[in-house]
């Protein structure tokens, strides 16, 4: 019983805590395991959750930044005032926990058909987009020499990364290889500026209260890029939830977005942010085909990534949207 | 020839028992995974009502864009790579219109509830 392990640990490392009670395992794929807990303590319950990969499963997926910079980046990103959860402890041998980390949990809600839809989240809905863009524009700043060690990526060397996937799927679209053909044409070339990248900040990942985005979750493809790319990856339209005229994930303008990323003194590049979009739009639909082919092939043979390999066909109306618009 | 029900009517009598009579007796992870699967059979009887006719619309637009026959899946191979290579793109006349028909009747099949689908519906198809 986990219980039992964080017991021990949280006594080692939070000063008062008698224990740990209600721990409870959120989600979970085979490698990586997410579980909310509170830490008993004279002075109230203090709610946690931890992140790890349980023994055995050490290594990361080729593009995941891996939990202990994850955990080094929510902490920076904490201590530059991004609305990140503070980072308690980093798992140690001795925990028996695998490996990974132990944060505060925050109140709130990720789902985004509810905060899209929900009375509670009403009010925030208005200022989400401009609040977005000043969240984006703290986190691109984020000082690089005191960043963990990440993969670098820019926009030359993720078109080449997709096609490969794409290819590999060995599934014929012509959408996607007018898309891939689009980016190779509107290929932006490097970046003037390398910043961190979240490489997943979406609707779906934010933690979101009647007072705006609580905390930025799911650092695990964060690395090293155009910092354009996380406002592309933002407004996908898959990220919008059917409110497809709210390009920020459902929630407000692209103005708005910039003009809150540019209240901080960063500037916006559209051309960029409109590449990234179209690539990001292709990213899930390459995704897609990838759930389909573990479905097909391997250990997941569940109805639910079996529908996902079906809504590639979203994406392909949104890059014909993006690529080939049809007159109002 | 096959007898009948058809294909279309006995996934559909599945699929309307499983929503009718065991929804309601579900609850939990287990009625999601229902949803789940009664959005499959849903999403076969689509297919099965209206794949015949949408494909042959489909060869029928490859044959005349590529000047060439095959199955749907060959001239599909056929037309990814033109693209691929650049000797289609979306100046050639008639690709935009049989990029679009295709997605369009994917869509009515796979996610007909989408959003940008229906906003595309209601230009007229």
């Amino acid at each position: 019983m986990i219980e039992a392990e964080l017991s021990r640990s949280v006594r080692r490392w939070c000063k008062g805590a008698t224990g740990v009670t209600g721990a409870a395992k959120l989600s979970g794929g085979a490698s990586q395991e997410t579980w909310r807990f509170d830490i008993t303590h004279p002075d109230g319950a203090i709610g946690a959750i931890l992140r790890r990969s349980p023994k055995g499963y050490g290594a990361a997926p080729t593009r995941a930044a891996g939990l202990a910079a994850e955990a080094q980046l929510m902490q920076l990103a904490f201590e530059a005032s991004v609305p990140s959860p503070r980072v308690m402890h980093v798992l140690v041998p001795e925990d028996d926990l695998g490996t990974g980390f132990i944060m505060q949990r925050i109140e709130g809600e990720t789902i985004a058909r509810k905060i899209l839809r929900d009375d509670e989240y009403k009010a925030a809905r208005p200022h989400l987009a401009r609040q977005i863009g000043g969240i984006l524009a703290g986190l691109h700043r984020l000082p690089k020499d005191k960043l963990p060690e990440l993969r670098s990526r820019g926009a030359s060397q993720e078109i080449a990364e997709f096609e490969r996937d794409y290819r590999s799927l060995n599934w014929p679209k012509p959408v996607f290889e007018l898309a891939l053909r689009w980016l190779r044409d509107h290929d932006p070339g490097p970046s003037t500026e390398t910043t961190l990248v979240h490489g997943d900040f979406r609707n779906g990942n934010l933690i979101i209260g009647a007072d705006g985005v609580r905390a930025v979750l799911d650092w695990e493809l964060a690395h090293l890029g155009d910092p354009m790319e996380d406002l592309g990856w933002v407004c996908v339209n898959s990220w919008r939830f059917g409110e497809i005229d709210k390009p920020v994930g459902g929630f407000g303008t692209r103005e708005d977005l910039f003009a809150g990323y540019e209240a901080v003194g960063r500037k916006v590049d559209p051309a960029r942010v409109k590449f990234w979009e179209v690539m990001g739009t292709l990213r899930w639909g390459i995704m897609c085909g990838g759930m389909m082919q573990r479905f097909r092939e391997g250990p997941d043979h569940s109805m639910e990534r079996a529908m996902i390999g079906r809504r590639a066909s979203e994406t392909e109306i949104d890059l014909l949207r993006l690529l080939a618009p049809r007159g109002s | 020839m096959q007898d009948e029900p058809t294909p279309i009517e006995l996934t559909k009598s599945v699929a309307d028992f499983l929503r009718n009579d065991i929804t309601p007796l579900i609850s939990g992870h287990q009625a999601f995974k229902l949803r789940v699967a009664i959005n499959i059979l849903d999403l076969v009887t689509r297919q099965l009502t209206r794949e015949e006719g949408s494909d042959a619309a489909e060869v029928e637009r490859l044959r005349a864009l590529l000047g060439a026959d095959g199955s749907v899946t060959e001239l599909n191979r056929a037309l990814a790579e033109r693209i691929a290579k650049g000797e289609v793109d979306l100046s050639t006349p008639g690709l935009a219109e049989h990029l679009w028909a295709t997605t369009m009747d994917k869509l009515a099949v796979d996610q007909p509830n989408y959003a940008s689908y229906k906003r595309e519906l209601g230009r007229g198809g």
